[in-house]
């Protein structure tokens, strides 16, 4: 199966790591994963903040690049929100180029949905070198891709040594909203605040938050006011996991 | 159908609603900081969220049911002028009488008419949004009439003479300490803060103004066209004191509050209760249909319905009519992590929260609350609790963008994205600008690859959390890295 890669800005600059474990896990389970390098923004922020026209721009740029590709995968739920969520209005009354976006909207996938709505992996095979306990952040742009926690929660539940912990206000955002965070900060940081008090109550060591910008915020502000956890996205543990390969196997 | 009396003197051109907190930025940043007040709206409105939710999923089907009450909804106004014209024909054949007013001062003169032709001097309020809308209080007492409000959360703000917070849960910012100062000064009585007692104290005192009142005021839920009945839905019982006791009973509307049928209305009260308090149905739910036959004993002699414009139509016509469909379960502000931090009063108008965000702008003109739009993290909580299914957040993107079509938006912000567009149409404008990024923040000092302190346009994000130091490798190198670590190993050519 052949997957092309939509890392993302943030994750490119800023967690270039959290994109090698996409990589890796993907490759795992038998994709052949290519990375276009043409690639550069989805035109979230432009969209959000009231440009539609400059998004449309590079929305346009995004299914040029992605041409070829049989599946794209994007550790990052929001950007993919934005292609599943706002492509199709975008395009809405343009005949030449809506089939065409359409059509890459549908062939695109957030890391956690394609794992397992289209590879349906199976990680009970695997375990983590050491127990850890973690808790899960339900970024907010998974409702638009109308998943629930659950996949992401099931799928590390299914890793040895993984033990899951609830988080209180799960479902609350993170404060994080783009350039929200920037313009307001006083509110993006009292609801920040709120996360790393809700995330230390759990005494899990990890937090799983499967967004860049949500990583950076609620990351930031536990290196701040002093969280007991670390922000990790799904794919690095699980590549971890995938690490010690079968021969870990539990039991 | 009456019109209202002319005005006397040329009013100054007032706001469609009024506007208490006029800085949105200082009262944000004040209420962001009271760490008391986010306990309070935890311990209210967060949990009211958490009932909801339970509520719902114990529906066989919730979702179904949403989009019903949207399509509902999404009909009526589509054919607003018809089914307008229908519930007036049926209030009327039902003895009633239906006033039209296009804007709040119409509609507050149209009272004040009532009253003075009725002899009406006490007039009982139950809770009523609109009325808030039009400052009825305000109006009715400079006509020299007496009001008072019968919701026990009402009451405590004419008493305390402040502005509601929250669409249903009216004092949600005031803890029971301060009621209790303010009903000791108003009663002057020994100050309790026991919540029963107080409760009491308000209870006594109403009893006997209902049974003095000459006109009852109320709002309505919703208006069902085929009947010209309107419904009531309260938990206190105020509402049919208020619509039964006295002789004269108004009831106010905005325009979108109508429904086409009987049928329709479960759908809504189903909902309604469920969203707002998570109840299964509210206390009371009264449907009253025009005034007292000549052999009913209890009633009102007049039944008035007054439906308001007051800038309703012009949302009608433009895009975001959906806004409309609000059936102000307050659901979507129970919901959301900035109303939850900031509370009610922040949003300046009576209308607080996600919907308030969208329609005070709309209301009052999106150049005088132009910060609205922009203080969501769009996160979607609001759609998810409406029951109507508003898309909140699409239309809070929507402003945004008329915001940058009317130029309100700072010409500098235009001119960034401008730019930010253009850079990201090329690689190598991309690699460039990610490039001078890391470079730019790798001179900061850093606390174990975090960033205390920005300037510029991200010393905001700095201000309240740390900046991540971005690696010295970006995914990029990485990924190279890789691949030729695959081609060492599987031999030149493997991979494609
Ligand atoms: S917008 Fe929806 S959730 Fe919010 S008050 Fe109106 S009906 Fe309720």
């Amino acid at each position: 199966m052949k997957v092309s890669l939509f890392i993302t800005c943030l994750t490119d600059l800023y967690a270039p790591t959290v994109g090698m474990a996409v990589v890796k896990t993907l490759e795992h389970f038998g994709c052949q994963v290519d990375f276009p390098a043409d690639q550069t923004c989805c035109g979230q922020p432009a969209f959000n903040n009231g440009y539609p026209e400059h998004a449309r721009t590079l929305a346009q740029r995004m299914i040029e690049v992605f041409k070829k590709a049989d599946y794209i995968v994007t550790p990052s739920g929001s950007c993919c929100a934005m292609i599943r969520d706002h492509y199709p209005h975008l395009f809405a009354d343009d005949e030449v180029h809506q089939p065409e976006a359409l059509e890459f909207v549908g062939r695109t996938y957030e890391f956690i949905e394609f794992l397992t709505k289209i590879l349906k992996v199976d990680l009970t095979p695997y375990r983590l070198p050491e127990p850890v306990d973690f808790t899960y952040h339900y970024t907010c742009h998974l409702r638009g891709l109308e998943m629930t926690g659950d996949p992401c929660i099931g799928l590390l539940r299914q890793i040895g040594n993984c033990r899951f912990v609830p988080l209180e206000k799960a479902e609350q955002c993170c404060g994080f909203g783009g350039t929200f965070a920037t313009k307001y900060p006083d509110i993006s940081g009292a609801i920040v605040r709120d996360k790393v008090q809700c995330g230390n109550r759990t005494r899990a060591q990890v937090m799983i938050v499967n967004d860049g910008g949500c990583a950076m915020n609620i990351g930031g502000a536990g290196h701040r006011y002093g969280s007991t956890f670390a922000v990790r996205h799904a794919a690095e543990i699980i590549a971890t996991a995938l690490e010690g390969g079968k021969d870990n196997a539990r039991r | 159908m009456p019109v209202a009396e002319p005005h006397k003197k040329v009013a100054p051109p007032r706001l469609a609603l009024p506007v208490f907190v006029p800085d949105f930025m200082a009262s944000a940043s004040a209420q962001s900081a009271n760490e008391s007040l986010h306990t309070a709206l935890d311990n209210s409105v967060t949990k009211k969220d958490y009932s909801r939710r339970t509520m719902l999923a114990a529906l066989p089907d919730a979702d179904a049911l949403r989009a019903l009450a949207g399509n509902i909804k999404r009909h009526t106004l589509d054919h607003l002028d018809y089914y307008l014209e229908l519930l007036e024909k049926n209030v009327v054949a039902h003895g009633g009488q239906v006033h039209f007013a296009a804007d709040s001062q119409q509609a507050n003169d149209l009272v004040i008419a009532i009253a003075r032709r009725t002899s009406s001097h006490l007039i009982v309020k139950s809770k009523s949004m609109v009325s808030e809308e039009m400052e009825l209080n305000h109006a009715l007492e400079a006509a020299g009439l007496e009001v008072v409000e019968t919701d026990l959360g009402e009451f405590i703000l004419q008493v305390d003479q402040s502005h509601p917070s929250h669409l249903v849960m009216p004092v949600i910012h005031m803890r029971a300490m301060e009621i209790g100062k303010v009903f000791a000064a108003h009663f002057k009585v020994p100050y309790t803060d026991d919540p029963p007692t107080l409760a009491e104290m308000a209870r006594v005192y109403l009893r006997n103004r209902f049974n003095e009142a000459d006109m009852g005021i109320s709002g309505v839920n919703f208006a069902i066209a085929e009947t010209g009945s309107v419904c009531l839905c309260t938990n206190e019982g105020n509402g049919r004191m208020c619509t039964t006791r006295p002789r004269i009973h108004v009831a106010i509307m905005g325009m979108e509050k109508v429904i086409p049928a009987m049928e329709d209305l479960p759908v809504f009260l189903k909902l309604l209760a469920r969203s707002a308090s998570g109840q299964t149905l509210t206390q009371y739910t009264n449907i009253i249909t025009g005034p007292k036959r000549p052999d009913e004993h209890d009633g009102p002699e007049e039944f008035h319905l007054i439906i308001m414009d007051n800038g309703r139509s012009r949302i009608l016509a433009g895009d975001y009519r959906d806004t409309l469909r609000c059936i102000r379960c307050g659901a979507c502000l129970n919901a959301c992590p900035i109303y939850r931090k900031v509370g009610g009063h922040t949003y300046g108008s009576i209308y607080p929260g996600p919907i308030g965000a969208l329609i005070t702008p709309l209301f009052n003109g999106l150049a005088k609350h132009k910060h609205l739009p922009h203080a969501s993290s769009l996160c979607g909580a609001c759609y998810e609790a409406c029951p109507v299914k508003i898309n909140i957040p699409e239309m809070l993107i929507l402003m945004r963008r008329d915001q940058v079509r009317t130029g309100i938006t700072s010409r500098a912000e235009r001119w960034i994205f401008d730019l930010w567009t253009w850079g990201l149409r090329h690689r190598w404008s991309y690699r460039w600008g990610q490039v001078v990024q890391r470079l730019v923040l790798r001179r900061f000092p850093a606390k174990d690859q975090w960033i205390a302190k920005l300037p510029g346009p991200v010393a905001g994000w700095t201000r309240v959390r740390d900046f991540p130091r971005p690696p010295r490798h970006d995914f990029r190198y990485l990924w190279k890295e890789h691949q030729a670590a695959k081609q060492a190993t599987h031999g030149r050519g493997a991979t494609p």
